[in-house]
């Protein structure tokens, strides 16, 4: 009996191939873009721990020159022999790779690269100075060197280890080191870092640059974006299998007639799904390696770009993606199946094999759809209020999409009846109805569409708001002409004599370490003046914060210092012994992971008077006649020079590559969508047939029912566009104003751009036309003889 | 003291890498090796000695605070040559190791620490005295007058010692045998050193006054394959003479035994294998292991029949290469302090 219930089966897939495609590609697609988007964060994630453990980076309290790039070896010895546990570092660039020097014997034995292999053997590393490097980077590597390679396989990307000896060779530093680590244990008695070697700074291991940490909102992004692909996915592959269902009702009932066990059909089909899953799922997750392998060259670059990461661009197929892409897989295929199976499980033997048996059991099912819908906004709105931390954020992000999902096919429903009753004619009102009898078919589509929009909406507004912040801000911030450094205080005094005649302005760059509100920070002097006063914006501010500044009476404080401290305008701060102050103004600091204070410059050289202003804004008419004197006639070296748009070049090529990911997967989320509402309509046509008979025999042409189909599928997918706008632009609000703020500790200004939303709109119908249109062209080419057999046969 | 240096000959490498480095060959290939009938040449040979492959500067002290308390203190700098030479800067096959110990008679705290030779972390210069890794330093404008420093994370010392006798040479003139198969080195001692100075703990600083022992050992051949560890002594009597005795452990349970015995004067009597005798008496659990930290110790020949009991039996050296090494009370036929280490243990 198996085996003839198998053949029954199988004989509707036969039958429908397309529904079959439909299932598969729903189940390649949701999978493809959760295990791509899951490979792209793991290899990121994976590149990051290796790196951490190459380089201590983030572990250790690392000590730098306060001044250029260089630490004199002496410079360690004299602190190693005054007590400094310290670990000498040099790195540099050699033949494109990051080249990295350590001292085994003095390195924490923490650090990866340090770890030797079994049957290591020291006397031969002292004398062979082999450098060792990564799988992938000794492959490309041979005929750089011909010093012995060790093969170290979680070495971060890109990297050669070599002992400091031989690294100094290499970089042609004899004598000269790049950073010190600094081991956690230290002796008793330790004399003071200023004591020993006042030219260096020891910077902790809290305030360099935690790799982790300042990426983990944008893998978040990504996870979010993936979760969100899924979802769509799985609407559609819940829409096939509820189709798939809806038809083989009639069968079920015959299977059931002759005989079939109920448990056994069942039981049975859930088999069947399973296989779809399985099936689904490999190619999914394969797909999913393509994915990734797209994007990681431009993760790799973003990261890199924004926070210094290095990611290997290359990707490492890992064993843990085909167990995850399975298990979300099969997972996504049981939630989007089960009300399928358990509504087959109700369904009685003498009832007809009609699909409007689905309409029925329905218009049940809606009163709890709505329901869930209710729950899950009031969670949304409980998460908004009372929520901290960005799972948090995410959370509301996913009660506010899904509870707007739910309840997108009872907003459709009600504004269809509300134009069926003020419709006069009948035709009219037939084609609301109709629309209206369509709506549960077309409802998962349209949902799959509601959320690509809405991520749409609310993440370009999040992007272009950023970017307008972004762009003002560093109209704001780079306002001096040209930048120039200078190599100590002496070349620093003779640049400030030599530029006054010839510069309208020159603003001395100043700034110290400081702790403000027991976080660290840094402490700027600002020789206030038209510059500051005419370019710098506020958040909120006195009435004149910068002559309250000038006089030394108030500070300004960055946003990330102000939330995290919860200071605001009219706060006091304590700066230092006896000098408090109030705060005039909060400014916004976009893409500085810490606190900032300025001060004017005169109080600055009261609070910190060792502190020598080495770099300068210069304001000027003629920056290019400037540079070339600075050049041919003071004798810069033009490294020492930087021109504001070329910073200003930089800072944004670094940021539109950081969305260049979100507006792939933007794209990707919409073109999925409109495949769902093509998948959809395709497998409502045939069901339609004998709703629209009827329609057909009292008059309508093909043409006209076909025409009307169109229209249809414009009006849903208007409403549904209008629909996602809100829903976007409460996505954007919480992306800016909550996740934001818990991950960088700043809130973005949300601006609108309505001109966007229409042309995304018009994308969105344009996709359901285009999806809508094969349809109705197959409408109004159906053979008469099709219509007619509706009435001659009971189906 | 020779046997661990031998010990540490082949410890060593394994010791400063502590992650799996295989240890020396048991050949001596390359570096030099020690010879009988050598004339010590000073104060060169105060300084190192980069032809062998294993060399120490090895200080321990008996001291007592103002109220009466005893403490003891290691201060050791251990070379290891990869390769029988000396080289330039970071390419110098010359390796340094220190190990510095405080012990009270409830706790005991150490540190370890690590150098290459070649850049000025570590070394020793012989005129001026001085022997330093790091911060840690034995300095002093000649060997009879040094200044002992040492710091941890949790302890510190800082100490003058004062010559009041000679230097000692063990075994002939200073060819000291380690095992039946002829294994030696070059060793020799000041165990005649006053001392004055402060100790400091979490507890705060204590002024102490006591005396200390000063071994040096050089060589490149390792240990026997049979031999499995070593309980070394050295012992101040109160009638001022003093004595350094050692057991080697074999494998097949019995001991290589060697001592020599200090007059007050200075004079030495050397003994061979089998005169010096050891017994344990009490074993004290460390962790997963049990070191015996009281022992009965005879030289008949000087009618030497004692108890000696550590001060702290916890005094265990969780460093690289882990051993126990503090300080011990002497009772019985001959009353005095001293210091005892044992390794393989663990």
């Amino acid at each position: 009996m198996t085996g003839a219930v198998a053949q029954a089966l199988w004989s509707h897939w036969r039958r429908s191939p397309l529904q079959l495609f439909t299932l598969l590609a729903g189940l390649i697609l949701a999978t493809a873009l959760w295990s791509g988007v899951q490979a792209v964060n793991s290899e990121a994630r994976a590149s990051y721990d290796a790196a951490a453990a190459t380089l201590g980076e983030g572990q250790f309290d690392q000590i730098t020159p306060r001044q250029g790039s260089e630490i004199a070896q002496d410079s360690y010895i004299a602190l190693r022999r005054a007590g400094w546990q310290v670990a000498p570092v040099i790195e540099g660039r050699w033949n494109g790779f990051r080249l990295i020097g350590l001292d085994p014997l003095t390195a924490p034995a923490s650090l990866s690269s340090v770890q030797p292999e079994e049957g290591f053997d020291f006397a031969d590393y002292l004398r062979e100075g082999p450098l060792s490097v990564n799988a992938e980077s000794a492959s490309r590597f041979a005929e750089l060197t011909d010093r012995p390679l060790r093969i170290v396989a979680d070495l971060a990307p890109d990297t050669v280890i070599a002992d400091i000896g031989v690294a100094q060779a290499l970089l042609r530093a004899e004598g000269m080191l790049t950073r010190l680590i600094v081991s956690p244990s230290q002796p008793l008695n330790l004399p003071e870092l200023d004591e020993i070697a006042p030219e260096l700074q020891l910077d902790p291991a809290a305030a360099s640059a935690d790799v982790g940490r300042l990426t983990d909102s944008f893998h978040l992004n990504l996870t979010a974006f993936g979760f969100l692909s899924f979802a769509v996915g799985i609407f559609i592959v819940h829409g096939a299998i509820g189709l798939a269902f809806e038809q083989r009702r009639a069968m079920i009932r015959t299977l059931r007639a002759t005989g079939v066990p109920l448990a056994r059909l069942t039981l049975m089909m859930a088999a069947e799904l399973l296989l779809f899953a399985l099936l689904g799922g490999a190619i999914g997750v394969l797909c999913g390696y393509g994915i990734a392998a797209l994007l990681l060259p431009d993760v790799a670059a973003t990261l890199e770009g924004l926070y210094g990461a290095q990611v290997a661009g290359t990707l490492q197929f890992r064993a843990s993606w085909w167990l995850s892409g399975f298990a979300i897989c099969i997972g996504g295929t049981a939630l989007a199946s089960s009300g399928a199976l358990w509504r087959l499980s109700r369904v009685s033997v003498i009832e007809t094999g009609r699909a409007q048996a689905w309409r029925a059991l329905s218009g049940k099912t809606s009163v709890v759809q709505g329901a869930v819908a209710a729950i899950l906004l009031l969670a949304a709105l409980i998460f908004a209020n009372f929520g901290h931390g960005l799972i948090a954020g995410f959370s509301l992000l996913g009660c506010l999409l899904l509870g707007a999902a739910l309840l997108l096919p009872l907003m459709l429903s009600a504004v269809l009846g509300l134009a069926q009753r003020v419709s006069r004619s009948a035709l009219l009102q037939w084609f609301w109805a109709d629309t209206r009898q369509q709506l549960p078919g077309l409802s998962l589509a349209l949902m799959a569409l509601l959320l690509a929009m809405a991520a749409n909406v609310g993440v370009s507004t999040m992007v272009s708001s950023f970017r307008l912040t972004f762009i003002g801000f560093l109209d704001q911030r780079l306002f001096s002409e040209l930048y120039v450094r200078a190599d100590d205080a002496e070349q620093a005094q003779a640049l400030q004599d030599f530029l006054s005649p010839r510069a309208r302005d020159v603003l001395p760059i100043v700034e110290e370490e400081w702790e403000v509100a027991g976080l660290p920070t840094e402490l700027f002097g600002a020789q206030i003046g038209p510059s500051y006063i005419e370019n710098w914006g506020f958040l909120d501010a006195s009435d004149n914060p910068w002559e309250e500044t000038a006089r030394g009476e108030a500070v300004l404080i960055n946003e990330q210092l102000a939330r995290r401290a919860g200071l605001w305008v009219g706060d006091e701060v304590l700066l230092s012994e006896g000098v408090t102050l109030r705060i005039a103004g909060v400014f916004g600091d976009y893409g500085n992971p810490i606190g900032q204070s300025v001060v004017s410059y005169s109080l600055f050289e009261q609070l910190a008077p060792d502190a020598m202003p080495t770099n300068f804004g210069i304001r000027s008419d003629a920056p290019e006649a400037l540079t070339r004197a600075l050049i041919n006639d003071f004798g810069l070296r033009e490294t020492q020079i930087v021109d504001q748009a070329s910073i200003k070049a930089l800072s944004l090529d670094i940021f539109e590559r950081t969305f260049t990911v979100t507006g792939a997967l933007n794209v990707l989320t919409l073109a999925v969508a409109g495949f769902a509402i093509l998948m959809s309509l395709l497998t409502l046509a045939a069901m339609r047939v004998p709703q629209l008979a009827p329609a057909w025999a009292l008059g309508l042409t093909r043409a006209k029912l076909g025409q009307l189909e169109l229209v249809r599928a414009l009006i849903l997918a208007a409403l549904t566009a209008l629909f996602a706008l809100p829903l976007g632009l409460a996505l954007a609000w919480v992306l800016l104003a909550i996740v934001n703020v818990e991950a960088f500790g700043w809130r973005l200004p949300m601006y609108l751009f309505p001109a966007d939303y229409a042309r995304l709109g018009l994308f969105a119908t344009a996709a359901a036309l285009i999806a809508a249109s094969w349809p109705a062209l197959k409408l109004s080419r159906l053979p008469p003889a099709d219509l007619l057999k509706v009435f001659s046969n009971e189906r | 003291m020779s046997v661990r240096f031998l010990i540490f000959a082949q410890l060593l490498p394994v010791a400063a890498f502590a992650q799996g480095f295989a240890g020396l060959g048991t050949d001596a290939e390359g570096f030099s090796v020690p010879q009988r009938g050598k004339v010590f040449d000073f104060p060169a040979d105060h300084g190192p000695h980069p032809s062998y492959r294993i060399e120490w500067w090895y200080i321990t002290a008996n001291m007592m605070g103002p109220d009466g308390t005893e403490y003891g203190l290691q201060w050791t700098l251990f070379r290891s040559a990869m390769a029988p030479e000396e080289g330039e800067g970071w390419s110098s096959p010359q390796l340094w190791l220190g190990h510095a110990a405080l012990t009270t008679p409830e706790q005991h705290f150490t540190s370890e620490r690590f150098a290459r030779g070649g850049v000025g972390q570590a070394g020793v210069t012989e005129a001026p005295f001085e022997a330093w890794i790091d911060d840690w330093q034995m300095i002093g404008p000649d060997f009879g007058d040094v200044t002992l420093k040492a710091s941890g994370p949790d302890f510190a010392y800082e100490v003058q010692l004062t010559a009041q006798g000679p230097l000692i040479f063990h075994g002939e003139a200073g060819y000291s045998v380690k095992s039946a198969e002829g294994q030696a080195s070059y060793y020799y001692s000041q165990p005649f050193y006053a001392l004055e100075g402060v100790i400091e703990t979490g507890a705060g600083q204590v002024p102490v006054t006591g005396n200390a022992w000063l071994d040096r050992e050089w060589s490149s051949q390792p240990l026997s394959d049979n031999q499995s560890g070593w309980d070394w002594f050295s012992l101040s009597f109160e009638s001022g003479a003093k004595m350094m005795g050692f057991l080697l452990r074999q494998t097949d349970g019995s001991a290589y035994t060697s001592a020599t015995w200090i007059e007050p004067d200075g004079t030495t009597t050397a003994f061979e294998d089998g005169v010096f005798q050891g017994e344990p008496l009490e074993l004290t659990e460390i962790g997963p292991r049990k070191v015996p930290t009281t022992w009965r110790v005879k030289l008949p020949e000087k009618g030497v029949d004692v108890t000696v009991e550590a001060i702290n039996p916890n005094a265990w050296m969780p460093l690289s290469v882990p051993y126990w090494e503090g300080p011990v009370r002497v009772t019985g036929s001959h009353e005095g302090r001293g210091y005892l280490e044992m390794t393989g243990y663990d």
